[in-house]
């Protein structure tokens, strides 16, 4: 192996990870994740202990940053702009951007919330609650955003106006027709079934959520399993058993363990009271449920997990990352670029759409300031993702992550009580740490972008 | 050129301009299968720019296409691979991001049953071919930007010879090879022209169009010069009609 990296890491850890296979740039942002989640566990620990002790082990044990209860906020507050960033992976790995996300998402929300509150009931005479509310007003909302994002694709890839230009004019656009959309004022309570999209309204429980878990490690397992037989198949080269084995058992111990902390989140008895009394019953002494697994966070899980096999084993995806690499080889390969084009915008705007339902109902109202400036927070997450701006590179778990890292740095700072101002000074310092990260690595891997 | 039948591709009056340069001004050539055409000229002759109009890359202004005698309509290079057309272009035209065999495949995946693209099979039809072309080239799982010109070069060749092309243009196919490379690509069209296709050979070097071209179409300024047969010439004919832009007097 020629590569200049093997001079910069001791042999033995170097080997490892090699033989691991696994994406040294992903570990880093692990990596960070879990120094940025220790930080917070122990400055909050700090702060919750009565009196100050020289005694690491008591800052983690109070801490309040891991508790079962945040993680559980963080990973529902991340899911609407992780949605956004996993789409905007593909718009920004061909050489474009999308300045309009924050800005579609409030109009796609304020069409759903009209849909649900105006339309369905009062227009239609269904009245509230009628079941076919919440699955409608869904694919209303991903189809409006993804006909508005198509339009924006269309102009950008057959009228030649930049992305940048076409988004920026969206941007400011879509935002003003949402405020008209949603006659200039909060529009609530939306549809209770809707609601389910929001986080603690619909969770999937104790049971079905070790189900779900059982599933993906099954399915992880077997995906490594499978990738590793075609090799053989072809006699290529393939990991030690040993090694598959081990990296089957971290992804599946990772499942565990997420699903384990998520499940030990409990129902308030309050909330637990209030449920028992709506049906009619008497709540049992000393009963408790936890919440388990948000459907918000399994929609992320399945969006996550097809735009990743589109990315990877699909003929679409493999054409956006190859007018990403050489837009010009691309056509002269015989590539539709410009359809292309209106297809990734088109993606784009559906997922905002997706993640208006899942923003609005975790709000439980379609709210005026819905979607400001996310545009800035899910370009921020496909960036400290590690997607690069030149265009050719980018993956979806890695926008995810990035969405992650910068919820927790914001929910951390906010528990920690940092002001909202200087929680923006860190996270833009972050953003542009992040990308000078990106470009050392790749420096030293010799990775040329 | 009469009694050989029809020929596989004919440019007829083909002209194009970008802003005022003729690029290509009125030019004509052929192609007979199992023939090497070599194409010359100065830099900026129009060269590229008139082999592009066939392989879909431009849309001439003025100007017919046929294959085999057929009047065919090239909008795009996905009209010109229907046509059987593989073009290398000098540019080499790869998708730097991405590794040799999907690169090679790029536009044409096999696919799985399920529709899903066959990255193991492509690798292995890859390693393959390129077995056959570069028996020296290993980097496979990098991307090709890791790749120095002349793997580059060969990926861009296994490309074309691939797909079972019936009419194949090279743009200057060896600017970036070795001696030994340089030779294997000669050895190549050699027996590419005895399965019976037909080849467009951008070159400069005269020495190498002598030694693998049938015919030689010059061009200067956009025009076309003329065409000889390159058995009728010497290379010091072929030169003069490059630098004076004068056909030589016997072979007219
Ligand atoms: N896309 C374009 N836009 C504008 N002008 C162009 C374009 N492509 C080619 N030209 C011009 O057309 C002329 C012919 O260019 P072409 O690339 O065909 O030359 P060539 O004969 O292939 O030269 P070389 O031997 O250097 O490859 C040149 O004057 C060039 O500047
Ligand atoms: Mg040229």
């Amino acid at each position: 192996m020629s590569d200049p990296a093997s001079h910069t890491h001791p042999e033995g850890r170097r080997g490892l990870i090699q033989i691991l296979d696994i994406d040294t740039r992903l570990l880093g942002m692990v990596g960070a994740f879990v120094v940025i989640c220790a930080a917070f566990q122990i400055w909050t620990g700090i702060r919750a202990l009565p009196d100050f002790s020289w005694n690491p082990f008591a800052w983690i044990g109070a801490g309040r940053f891991l508790v079962p209860q945040n993680t559980f906020n963080i990973a529902v507050q991340t899911v609407s702009v992780a949605i956004m960033a996993a789409g905007m992976v593909f718009v920004i790995v061909t050489r474009h951007i999308d300045l309009s996300v924050g800005s579609l998402m409030a109009l796609c929300s304020a069409t759903m919330a009209v849909f649900q509150t105006e339309f369905m009931p009062k227009t239609l005479g269904l009245g509230l609650e009628h079941p076919l509310t919440a699955p409608l007003a869904v694919l209303l909302g991903i189809l409006v955003g993804a006909a508005v994002g198509a339009f924006q694709g269309w102009l950008i890839g057959y009228q030649r106006i930049p992305s940048f230009i076409v988004t920026l004019g969206g941007l400011l656009i879509w935002s003003r027709v949402a405020y008209f959309v949603a006659g200039g004022q909060t529009i609530g309570p939306l549809d209770g079934t809707f609601l389910m999209l929001g986080g603690t309204n619909g969770t999937l429980g104790v049971g079905l959520s070790w189900a779900l878990a059982a599933i993906a490690a099954l399915g992880a397992g077997w995906a490594l399993w499978s990738s590793r037989r075609a090799k053989l198949h072809h006699g290529f080269p393939v990991k030690p058993v040993w090694a598959e084995v081990t990296l089957i058992g971290i992804v599946v111990g990772l499942i565990a363990g997420f699903t384990a902390i998520i499940n030990s989140n409990m129902v308030p008895p309050a909330r637990l009271k209030r449920l028992f009394d709506a049906r009619g019953e008497v709540m049992p002494e000393g009963y408790t449920e936890a919440y388990g697994i948000p459907i918000s966070v399994l929609l992320l899980i399945i969006v996550a997990l097809l735009l990743t096999v589109m990315a990877l084993r699909t003929r679409l995806g493999r054409y956006i990352f190859a007018t990403g690499g050489n837009p010009d080889a691309a056509e002269l390969s015989g590539i539709n670029t410009r359809l292309l084009t209106v297809k990734i915008f088109a993606l784009m705007g559906g997922l905002c759409g997706l993640s208006a339902a899942v923003a609005s109902a975790r709000l439980s109202n379609h709210s005026l300031d819905i979607g400001t400036l996310d545009e800035l927070r899910v370009i921020a997450a496909a960036v400290i993702g590690g997607t690069a701006l030149a265009g050719g590179f980018g993956t979806v778990y890695g926008a995810i992550l990035g969405a992650l890292i910068m919820q927790s740095l914001q929910s951390g700072m906010a528990m920690v009580g940092v002001d909202a101002p200087f929680q923006n000074i860190v996270v833009g310092a972050v953003l542009v740490l992040a990308v000078w990260i990106d470009i050392q690595y790749r420096k030293r891997r010799g990775i040329k972008v | 050129m009469t009694g050989r039948g029809t020929p596989l591709v004919e440019m007829r009056d083909i002209s194009i301009s970008f802003g005022g340069i003729k690029a290509v001004d009125h030019v004509s050539i052929d192609l007979y299968p199992g023939e090497v055409v070599g194409l010359l000229g100065h830099n900026g002759a129009g060269k590229s720019t008139l082999i592009k109009c066939l392989s879909g890359a431009y849309q001439a202004d003025a100007g017919e296409i046929f294959i085999n005698g057929d009047k065919a309509t090239i909008r795009n290079p996905r009209d010109a691979r229907a046509y059987n057309i593989e073009t290398i272009y000098q540019t080499l035209a790869l998708a730097d991001n991405l590794d040799a065999a999907s690169n090679l495949f790029l536009g044409r995946e096999l696919i799985t049953p399920l529709g899903m693209v066959d990255d193991a099979r492509m690798e292995a039809e890859t390693r393959k071919i390129m077995g056959r072309l570069n028996p020296n080239f290993r980097k496979f799982k990098e991307p090709v930007s890791a790749l120095s010109g002349g793997q580059r070069q060969s990926v861009a060749i296994a490309r074309a010879v691939y797909f079972n092309a019936k009419i194949l243009i090279m743009d200057e196919p060896t600017a970036a090879l070795g001696p030994h490379e340089t030779q294997m690509v000669a050895e190549l069209i050699q027996e590419l022209k005895r399965q019976g296709l037909g080849i467009f050979l951008i070159e400069h070097d005269i020495h190498a169009v002598m030694d693998l071209c049938d015919r030689a179409s010059v061009m200067k300024n956009g025009q076309l010069v003329g065409t000889v047969n390159v058995n009728e010439v010497t290379d010091d004919d072929i030169l003069g009609m490059i630098i004076l832009g004068k056909k030589p007097a016997k072979a007219a």
